[in-house]
């Protein structure tokens, strides 16, 4: 088997609050394959964003406690990594776009200045040779007549069409990993379709791996190779995507898989998840689903569970169903 | 005159207003920004030509036209030395507009800097920001009194006693825009794109201060010309022969009740260029801040 591009290890990240310390991601591990696209599904809170972050060591540095656990990118462990490298890194070969495309430009320089400026940290572009690269770019997304929007200032333009000028500075220096966190969840659904569309035809074009996060599992499934499901800041279910939808192990995941509204059902109630996600200070003894659990057992209350091999390709943290699911195959 | 513009405050609410190319037009179309702007320039205008517009020299002494009323030969009348109020008015206007000028382009610059520092480097946060407390506790006339006399009378203490006593409000109003603006996703994703700190906040993070900081420094302006006129006046500003508005003031008072105009044209002159800063600010203000702002 060929070394992941990014391998992520028993990752652990604390953040201060004002009654101690609290474990937003606790003993996460995830392997994204070069020219694969790994979605990360769950709940707010469930530690996807503070993940992607530590990846490329942007958490606050005044609340947070050095993570433990390893992050390997290419075989070098981020978490260790001196300043400079993770500058280097960052933009470069690991670039990333957020969930809110009004407040990630900078409202006071143009677009083709904020693009540029990707270019000349990590290509020493400048001038007409950076320009003609910016409104390529812009063309690359998809933004008509790009030579004229590259002039323009972000309030002119609506909230697609910034989130592909994000998308036009993640790829500008042609990344092996794109890290994206809710591209979508600000846009509305037709919108949305576009930029997964872009995204898609992207990474085929620029065969760079991405990593997406999202609480809808809708958009996880257009997309998807490899899916992740995370809960209260652990990984409770890991598998191919397909896989994950004929048999999903993880009651929780169950759970979602049963919330995505379906067109040709007649219910006038949404399907939900009783309960709400514990807040990252609750103290839960065994496993943390347990308390929203159809399937709770005895054992469930008071064993932390662990990760556990259902198949080659997926593994899931729910020992009483894998038993179950044994038996019914065995 | 010793309010240190703490009410322009408000403004810092104007953060990431959304500059373009209709600022301007915007700004032409704004009254009160065309009356401002159109005197303070009039002003400025007067006080370089200063030379050609009145041929008289200002320290001229003529004893014989002493305490002369406003006419056709003396526009603002005579002072006890026979010297043309309207020459020292217009070669006064240079003194009062440049130490306005400097003090507002010198406070504006170091509170930029060390109020961005103080935003960045949360560790000098706490000794900086009481520094500018303790600072601000005096009065800024007083503390710029104190200063400018312990300096000695020219027009540099004058100068660095204001900008001293007016860095602590510019301050505090770049501290708190920077505040905000570092914790908005545009930096963020600057940071991931590998930007290094001070490309960050040199890029990022200043620009999106300026446009608070602008609207309080057109203020400054103001205070600083009002407290030129004050320190002159109570003799540690600008010292006689050279005309500035405080001193012409200072010098006419003695004589207020025969020769009203040695201080009534200079305090004209000091009231509307005020008023029309004022005007300036208050319409960079309406304009900077994007919840007043109609289209677009």
């Amino acid at each position: 088997m060929i070394a992941p591009l990014l391998a992520i290890r028993n990752l652990t990240v604390q953040f201060r609050v004002d009654s101690g310390w609290v474990t937003a991601v606790d003993d996460v591990s995830l392997d994204v394959v070069a020219g694969d696209c790994v979605g990360i599904v769950g709940e707010s809170g469930s530690g996807k964003s503070v993940t992607a972050l530590s990846i490329l060591q942007l958490h606050e540095r005044a609340t947070t406690r050095m993570p433990s656990g390893s992050i390997l990118y290419q075989g070098q462990d981020l978490l260790r990594a001196p300043g400079s490298t993770m500058r280097r890194i960052r933009g470069s070969e690991i670039a990333m776009i957020f969930q809110d495309p009004m407040s990630s430009l900078n409202p006071v320089l143009t677009i083709a200045d904020q693009v540029s400026e990707t270019l000349r940290q990590h290509q020493g572009l400048t001038g007409v040779a950076a320009r003609k690269r910016v409104v390529e770019l812009l063309g690359l997304v998809r933004i008509p007549d790009a030579a004229r929007r590259a002039d323009d200032y972000p309030h002119r333009l609506s909230g697609g069409m910034r989130q592909r000028v994000m998308i036009a500075m993640a790829i500008a220096c042609k990344p092996r990993l794109l890290i994206a966190d809710e591209p979508t969840t600000a846009l509305d659904v037709t919108i949305q379709a576009q930029i997964l569309e872009l995204l898609r035809d992207l990474r085929k074009e620029l065969s760079m791996s991405v990593m997406l996060i999202s609480h809808d599992l809708g958009v996880i499934a257009e997309f998807a190779q490899r899916v992740i499901v995370m809960y209260a800041g652990r990984v409770v279910e890991d598998a191919p995507m397909a896989q994950l939808f004929r048999r999903p192990v993880h009651p929780y995941t169950m759970g979602l898989i049963a919330a995505v509204p379906k067109l040709d059902s007649d219910a006038s109630r949404l399907t939900t998840i009783p309960g709400r996600i514990p807040a990252p200070q609750e103290v839960i003894p065994g496993c943390r689903f347990s308390p929203r659990c159809a399937l709770v057992e005895d054992g469930c209350l008071h064993e932390q569970p662990s990760m556990q091999m259902v198949s080659d390709h997926q593994s899931a943290r729910c020992p009483p169903r894998i038993l179950a699911l044994g038996e019914h195959h065995g | 005159m010793t309010d240190t513009g703490l009410g322009s405050l408000a403004t810092a609410a104007a953060i990431v207003a959304p500059r373009g190319h209709g600022t301007w037009q915007r700004l032409l179309r704004h009254r009160s920004f065309v009356i401002g702007f159109s005197v303070i320039l009039l002003l400025m205008l007067a006080a370089v030509l200063a030379p050609l517009l009145s041929p008289v020299d200002p320290s001229a002494m003529r004893v014989r036209f002493r305490f002369r009323p406003p006419s056709s030969t003396f526009w603002f009348g005579s002072d006890m030395f026979g010297r043309d109020v309207f020459t020292r008015v217009l070669y006064g206007a240079q003194i009062s507009l440049f130490v306005g000028f400097a003090v507002c382009v010198v406070s504006g610059l170091c509170s930029a800097i060390i109020g961005v520092i103080a935003a960045q480097f949360r560790g000098l946060d706490g000794a900086i920001m009481r520094l500018m407390d303790a600072l601000m506790s005096f009065p800024a006339i007083l503390l710029a009194l104190g200063i400018a006399a312990a300096l000695g009378p020219r027009v540099s203490s004058v100068i660095i006693a204001l900008t001293v006593a007016y860095i602590p409000a510019g301050v505090r109003i770049v501290r708190a825009a920077a505040l905000t603006v570092r914790e908005m996703d545009f930096v963020q994703a600057a940071q991931v794109s590998g930007a290094s700190s001070l490309r960050i906040v040199m890029r990022h993070i200043l620009p999106n201060c300026l446009s608070p900081l602008l609207v309080h420094l057109t203020f400054i302006f103001a205070y600083a010309m009002l407290a030129e006129a004050a320190l002159s006046f109570l003799g540690v500003g600008i010292q006689p022969p050279i005309a500035s508005w405080g001193n012409i003031i200072a010098e006419g008072r003695d004589y207020a009740t025969e020769a009203w105009w040695v201080m009534l044209f200079p305090g004209i002159a000091i009231s509307v260029a005020a008023l029309s800063l004022n005007l300036l600010g208050d319409a960079l203000g309406d304009m900077l801040d994007p919840r007043l702002k109609g289209g677009d």
